[in-house]
């Protein structure tokens, strides 16, 4: 079908081999690092309209159910606070977590990275973009679960602003995480399993009060990155909160969220040249 | 424009799991030495498993090779496998990445990912809608278009942001004959135009013939021919293909029928058999008349093509290449 014969093309080279010693050809342009992370992080949100709102809801719904039931468990005060503030997390750790490990499993298995691998865009550039907007997912479900939580338990609105913190940072934490269980998962299914588990274990540990919870328990609460999202936000239901502790646990989910999303780089790099 | 020398990779040997067997060493690319020359439309042809997506990876730098070299418009894309993505475009055969976009936003991140900005690539992105007739369903996201739809709208993509090298893995599959030519028009211009270099895996040895300036014909991960694809038919001149297809069994009480037999490769009631010209007349000859005749359903007569050019430089695939 073609009908243009290779011979008079512009600037054809008859020979059969060229010279590598040729000087070597002009390379296109690389795609900077912002410009891409914002179409990246466009795409993905594109994404959600089209098939993640049906699990939206199913994480808004999971936590306003665990408020439901633990309005039954706890009356007030301290246990309260760990309730609402664990429940308002929990729907960031099933998004930016699981969702996104399974995400990129899936992507990576299925050989998706591929499209992403022959264009020149910096690795952070697609890590960060998808992490990003899974974290943005989690912007409705997180602010109806801490409104409703709040009215159920009748704890004060006041500084429900502190989301605007805890829900970037956990969600960098968590999604840099989720990225890193996805891109290192040596098959998606197991991505899946890492991703359910780091959930499960950001609803049984942040959700109920600590107070209750044997010193071992208490120490893998600890070491739950979701655990400092948690902490910062139920602080804020005090008459007085103590900002410096606020503080204090939002850097530690900001370190947490730079670490991770720095092992998801170099992991999506080691995935995507095989 | 492309030169490939002594590439090699082998896939390790896995050990068999509980419901998984063991595969042994596998050579995906064995040894492989091509040149692409400038402007020209060439193609890698053979069976499943011949090796040819395995090449393109290393070429594309998306796989490194164990062994062997790759340079491109005078750059060593085994050394610096990041350069391939600021010289080629590649259209693998998996969509997954882009499945939930719309075709225009597909095109367009893709567009700047390609290092378009914005304005670039909305011009562009609306260019090659248009260009390939995609431009109806542009709102649509791809996983809800039908399989040859989507090949185009990724193809679409391939083309957003000018590489002078296309990589195109299997672009057609799945395609009506109007997607088909707008692919083929679409990189003829830009053939004529720019010069761009196309590398195209097949294995529609129809397209093949068609659309190919060269191609190189693989093998269990060798090249085992590479020429025009008249050139390779020259190397069968000699022989014709006779396709008897009998109408429940052959007639083996026939003497003549029950000697070809041993010469036929059977596929349930099709016979191939590749013949000199006088012998495939003579063959015909007696099915068309006689006792055979009222067992033969269909025949059929054609000079060679680069199917039998395949199997006559030895392919292990014997079922031969697939045929669209």
């Amino acid at each position: 079908m073609s009908v243009v014969p290779a011979e008079v093309l512009p600037g054809s080279a008859l020979a059969v081999d060229e010279q590598p010693a040729r000087e070597a050809a002009e390379l296109g342009p690389r795609a900077r690092l912002w410009p891409s992370l914002v179409a990246v992080y466009r795409a993905q949100l594109s994404r959600a309209r089209v098939a993640r709102i049906p699990l939206l809801f199913v994480a808004t719904f999971q936590s306003v159910g665990i408020l439901i039931m633990m309005r039954g468990v706890v009356d007030g005060g301290r246990e309260a606070e760990a309730v609402v503030a664990g429940s308002a997390v929990l729907v960031v750790a099933f998004v930016a977590l699981n969702l996104l490990a399974q995400y990129f499993g899936q992507l990576r298995a299925s050989g998706g990275l591929d499209h992403y691998a022959t264009l020149p865009v910096p690795p952070a550039a697609v890590v960060l973009g998808a992490a990003g907007a899974y974290a943005s997912f989690t912007v409705p479900g997180t602010l109806v679960t801490a409104v409703f939580g709040c009215v159920l338990f009748g704890l004060p609105l006041t500084h429900l602003w502190v989301l605007a913190a805890v829900i970037p940072l956990a969600g960098a934490a968590l999604s840099g995480l989720g990225a890193a269980f996805g891109l290192l998962a040596p098959r998606p299914e197991l991505a899946t399993v890492l991703g359910q588990l780091g959930m499960s274990a950001a609803l049984l540990l942040g959700v109920l009060p600590p107070d209750r919870m044997p010193e071992p328990v208490r120490l893998a609460r600890d070491l739950l990155p979701s655990t400092y999202g948690v902490e910062a936000f139920a602080r804020t239901f005090r008459a007085s909160p103590d900002w410096a502790y606020v503080l204090g646990d939002l850097a530690v989910c900001a370190g947490v969220g730079v670490v991770s999303l720095a092992v998801a780089t170099w992991a999506y790099r080691r995935a995507a040249v095989r | 424009m492309c030169a490939v020398r002594g590439l090699t990779k082998t896939y390790p040997a896995v050990r068999g799991r509980r419901g998984i067997p063991a595969t042994p060493e596998v050579r995906a690319t064995d040894d492989v030495r091509l040149d692409v020359r400038r402007g020209e439309i060439f193609g890698l042809l053979g069976p499943n498993g011949a090796g040819k997506t395995s090449l393109v990876r290393q070429v594309t730098g998306l796989m490194r090779p164990d062994v062997g070299s790759v340079e491109i418009l005078g750059h060593d894309i085994v050394r610096h496998p990041e350069r391939a993505a600021r010289i080629l475009a590649y259209l693998g055969q998996e969509s997954t990445a882009l499945d939930e976009l719309t075709v225009s936003l597909a095109a367009e991140t893709t567009g700047r990912l390609r290092g378009l900005d914005v304005r670039q690539a909305r011009h562009e992105r609306d260019a090659v809608l248009d260009e390939l007739g995609l431009t109806p369903i542009a709102g649509r996201p791809l996983r809800k278009l039908s399989g040859g739809q989507r090949r185009l709208a990724c193809f679409a993509t391939a083309l957003v942001g000018e590489r002078p090298l296309l990589v195109l893995d299997e672009p057609t599959t799945g395609m009506d004959p109007v997607a088909r030519r707008a692919v083929w028009s679409a990189v003829d211009r830009r053939r004529a135009e720019r010069g761009t270099t196309v590398l195209l895996v097949t294995h529609n040895v129809i397209e093949a013939e068609t659309v190919l300036d060269r191609v190189a014909v693989l093998d269990k991960g060798r090249v085992i021919a590479c020429d025009t694809p008249a050139g390779l038919k020259e190397q069968v001149a000699g022989e014709v293909r006779v396709e008897l297809v009998w109408r429940e069994r052959a007639p083996l009480d026939v003497p003549e029928v029950a000697a070809l037999r041993e010469r036929a490769v059977e596929s349930g009631r099709r016979w191939t058999l590749r013949l000199a010209p006088d012998e495939a007349r003579a063959v015909v000859a007696t099915v068309t008349g006689g006792a055979a005749f009222a067992a033969l359903d269909d025949f059929t007569l054609a000079t060679p093509s680069l199917e039998d050019v395949y199997l006559a430089l030895g392919g292990a695939a014997r079922q031969g290449l697939v045929r669209v």
